[in-house]
């Protein structure tokens, strides 16, 4: 049985950052993937999603060149090469996994990992390929990154043909006409925005009573009228009835507060979120807690089991990628004995890459006026941002929220182009514990649309210059 | 080439001053020993020095400004016709040196960060050890790193920033460990005298923010209450003895000149204790960790009030010192330390301290010891008194004397002994003429 100082299970985001940094601090570290390197995110999430939202844009664009002062004819896509350029993308970052994991000299394991015991103080990992052990290995810690899967709901199971997950969304064989998203996070938003822009129609199902629910109430309610400009179906407070699949077709009645819509489409996606992957791994024999498919962690990762951690997906939300790798890193220097500062999940940035794009960082609106503080807020729209305009980009919005009393910059909430670049300065300004003053003092470079970041502040502290 | 002029320490445990006074100006040409600048500390105005010869470039802090930091830039100076540099980060660093310190400075040429010692610690032969006192543990001018909202937090809640543990990047101060610590000023103020009048807003307190006097007064004594663990004795002195003496020796002064001197009975008493701790020496020490300090000198501390708080001027060797001698420069230290001119040798390292309260017709009280010394004597007002002599009521002039003592270092035996030789030398007093 070969020794490690070190096993992580699961190689996506969480996982092989983990491995990268523990081998950066001499560890011997393992990793046992099952299926991908790069995991959920690199494979089937963040990454081709973001090659075809790109594809989509540009359909887009090719539709609405009058503008511009061009004119196209017969503009047409091959929707399996748009899928292939996605999954191309999708494979070269997955061998550039592989490449970084052998570099540092990580031991990539292909197969299932299941706890078995100790081994002394050692944790004992069995793995296996297709049900069969192929071997085990044994370290003093093992880090749980395994992820999550997409939640089912009772009646509306997927079905991979009429009714789809994010899985089979991703690799459309043909563009459906009609396309019901059922959720509307940051997933169900990609997948309805780019397949409008692909030229389908969409409805969107929303059961709560505004879409992106985690975002700032005023960039949900403009995001809507976004995608409802772009022709969109926009249905909140819905109750999605039984899926009824017949004749290639998926027929529903929804219903709302303002009355009910039979829909008849030909694909539904299911976006209703993630389930945490924690069967199998042979938890049932350790102390790990676990809560609503979600393994219970401290801020530094660990679970209730000595030598036992868990990062990313499966210990739990934000679900984000970026949130996995950085856990990844804590934990890691945790266990090498270094003192690393906790994740402080207000520090997150949150970003959904749908046109106009969202992000988000801190508190929004709602929940910074629940903590009694008296706020500041600033807002600045795009029109009034001259490089916005000069991309024909003039539907945004950023808007600051700050405590009045100490200057803290509690949230920073944005909608419209490049906006998932700009959030990183906000997110260092609140890293940082930066104030309104060091904002305003800051130098935004002309022109751009990150000048909307700095008229922002302003506006929250007196008045913009441009608006 | 332009070179920053630093804050001075005027003293160890100096972490910030007030620079009152600028007496050069920007442009005036400065040379190797000019005075350029006065600073204020919690204890006394000093008159900065110029190392270096040169232009005065800019004057970085202006005059007035509080709470600069030891080792904080507050002038450039330049070479003559040299531009001065924006960056005050530019220049390279010299240090400003205390005007009175000029025995110190060859020192301080070699060692920057030691350029100011007390006398005591520059003559650390004379009681090796002396100079680890407590109150020198604080490192001057050490640069806070916090975050902005953690400074402006901490300046909403009147937290010193130097005060607190970082928890962050390198011992950065976050938000946290200001929100996690005690705001030095009381939250609210204590309730107005008088019956609250009905419908009316409570009267507010009038603020007044402690000098950095007042805080270092206050950090030392409550150190002492806190780690002193004081024991007290008291004893009646009959001074009829004493203040006959006083009288014949006061009238012995020629009438004006140079010569002249009125001996007080502060004088007096400052000489009284000296000499008992020659007689009973087991009160000159210092209790540390590992050991006790005995010295070999007898340095007397006496408690000087002066506007807003206290000094302790310090009468050395007191126990060799003439009356007359004693007289005369417990007089010019009095005066200057009401001045704010005391250099900080003058006040720093005495091995006993005397706070007279005499004049303020108090009957007895007692006093915090002042650390790091193992003793100090509480003298109240010397009053007429009815006493028993054999089986007679007489009448003489008393006054309580009350000491404290570390009890670390000292025994009550030995405190009552040390009083009982102070009570035979005030009471024959020809010891201390002789």
């Amino acid at each position: 049985m070969d020794k490690f100082d070190l096993i992580v299970v699961g190689g996506g985001p969480g996982g092989y950052v983990a491995a990268l940094r523990a081998a950066q601090l001499g560890k011997n570290v393992a990793v046992v993937e099952s299926t991908h390197l790069g995991g959920i995110c690199l494979n089937w999430g963040c990454i081709p999603t973001k090659a075809l939202l790109r594809a989509s844009e540009l359909n887009h664009q090719l539709h609405n060149l009058a503008e511009f002062g061009f004119s196209a004819e017969k503009v047409s896509f091959d929707i399996e090469k748009v899928v292939a350029r996605s999954r191309a993308v999708s494979r070269q970052l997955s061998r550039g996994v592989a490449g970084l994991l052998k570099k540092a000299k990580v031991r990539v394991f292909d197969g299932r990992a299941k706890l078995a015991g100790r081994d002394g103080k050692a944790h004992v990992v069995a793995i296996s390929k297709d049900g069969k052990e192929t071997g085990r290995i044994a370290a003093p810690d093992v880090i749980l990154a395994t992820g999550a899967r997409a939640r089912h709901f009772p009646g509306l199971e997927p079905d991979g043909d009429l009714v789809w997950t994010y899985r089979e969304a991703m690799v459309p064989k043909a563009l459906p006409k009609r396309l019901l998203v059922i959720g509307s996070g940051a997933i169900g938003v990609e997948f309805a925005s780019f397949y409008r822009n692909m030229g389908a129609e969409v409805t969107i199902a929303e059961v709560a009573d505004r879409i992106m629910i985690a975002e700032d109430a005023e960039i949900s309610g403009l995001a809507q009228k976004a995608f409802e400009k772009q022709g969109i179906k926009v249905l909140t407070g819905a109750k999605v009835g039984p899926l009824d699949r017949k004749d290639g077709t998926v027929s529903t009645r929804i219903t709302t507060a303002s009355g009910t819509t039979d829909l008849v489409v030909d694909k539904v996606i299911l976006a209703v979120g993630i389930v945490g992957n924690v069967e199998d791994l042979g938890l049932e024999q350790t102390k790990v807690q676990i809560d609503r498919t979600h393994i219970v962690v401290d801020s530094f990762c660990r679970t209730d089991e000595p030598g036992l951690w868990a990062i990313g997906d499966v210990a739990g939300a934000p679900w984000l990628a970026h949130k996995a790798s950085h856990e990844g890193v804590i934990c890691v220097e945790k266990i090498a004995g270094l003192d690393p500062e906790p994740l402080h999940p207000l520090n997150i940035p949150g970003c959904t890459y749908s046109r106009p794009q969202v992000a988000s960082v801190g508190l929004t609106e709602e929940k910074a006026k629940a903590t009694g503080r008296k706020l500041r807020i600033g807002r600045f729209p795009f029109l009034a941002n001259g490089k916005a305009l000069a991309m024909g980009e003039p539907d945004g919005l950023t808007k600051t929220i700050f405590d009045a009393e100490t200057g803290e910059l509690l949230g920073a909430h944005m909608i419209g182009a490049e906006v998932t670049e700009m959030i990183q300065g906000y997110v260092i300004a609140r890293t940082s514990e930066l104030t309104e003053a060091e904002l305003k003092e800051t130098v935004f470079p002309h022109p751009t649309i990150s000048e909307t970041m700095h008229e922002s502040v302003l506006a929250a502290w007196g008045g913009a210059l441009h608006f | 080439m332009a070179t920053n002029i630093l804050m001075p320490a005027l003293s160890p445990t100096m972490t910030e001053g007030t620079l009152s006074r600028w007496l050069k100006k920007e442009g005036d040409t400065v040379r190797s020993g000019d005075l350029i600048a006065e600073i204020e500390t919690d204890k006394a105005t000093m008159e900065v020095e110029a190392v270096d010869e040169g232009i005065l470039g800019r004057i970085v802090v202006p005059e007035g400004s509080e709470g600069v930091k030891v080792n904080a830039p507050i002038a450039i100076l330049v070479d003559e016709g040299e531009d001065v540099p924006d960056a005050v980060e530019a220049a390279p660093a010299k240090k400003a040196e205390p005007a009175p310190q000029t025995a110190a400075r060859n020192a301080s040429d070699q060692d920057a960060s030691n350029r100011i010692a007390p006398a005591r610690t520059a003559s650390s032969q004379t009681a090796s050890g002396q100079t680890a006192s407590p109150s020198q543990a604080a490192p001057a001018g050490k640069r806070v790193f916090a975050s902005p909202l953690a400074r402006r937090i901490a300046s909403q809640k009147g937290i010193d920033l130097a005060t607190l543990e970082g928890t962050g990047p390198n011992g950065r101060i976050l938000r946290r460990d200001v929100e996690n610590a005690k705001p030095v000023a009381p939250e609210a103020a204590p309730a107005p005298r008088g019956a609250p009048v009905p419908g009316a807003a409570p009267a507010e307190a009038r603020r007044v923010p402690n000098s950095s006097m007042r805080k270092v007064i206050a950090r030392r004594l409550s150190e002492s209450k806190q780690n002193v663990p004081h024991f007290y004795v008291s004893v009646d002195i009959e001074l009829d003895a004493l203040l006959a003496l006083r009288s014949r020796l006061n009238a012995a002064s020629p009438g004006e000149g140079d010569g002249q001197f009125k001996i007080s009975v502060n004088d007096m008493m400052i000489k009284a204790v000296a000499l008992a701790l020659r007689d009973c020496p087991g009160l000159n020490v210092q209790y540390t960790e590992a050991e006790t300090l005995h010295f070999p000198e007898i340095d007397i501390s006496m408690a000087v009030s002066i506007p807003d708080g206290l000094i302790t001027p310090i009468i050395r060797q007191a126990d060799r010192k003439s009356l007359r001698e004693i007289s005369a420069e417990a007089r010019d230290l009095a005066r200057r330390a009401r001045d704010g001119k005391l250099k900080p040798e003058e006040f720093q390292g005495g091995t006993f301290s005397i706070s007279n309260m005499g004049m303020f017709g108090v009957r007895e009280f007692s006093a915090i010891i002042n650390p790091p010394q193992a003793g100090i004597l509480a003298i109240a007002a010397g009053e007429k008194r009815a006493v028993v002599r054999g089986d007679q009521l007489a009448i003489a002039t008393v006054m309580t004397a009350t000491l404290s003592v570390d009890h670390r270092a000292v025994d009550g035996a030995l405190g009552a002994k040390w009083l009982n030789a102070l009570r035979d030398i005030v009471q024959n007093p020809y010891s201390l003429v002789i």
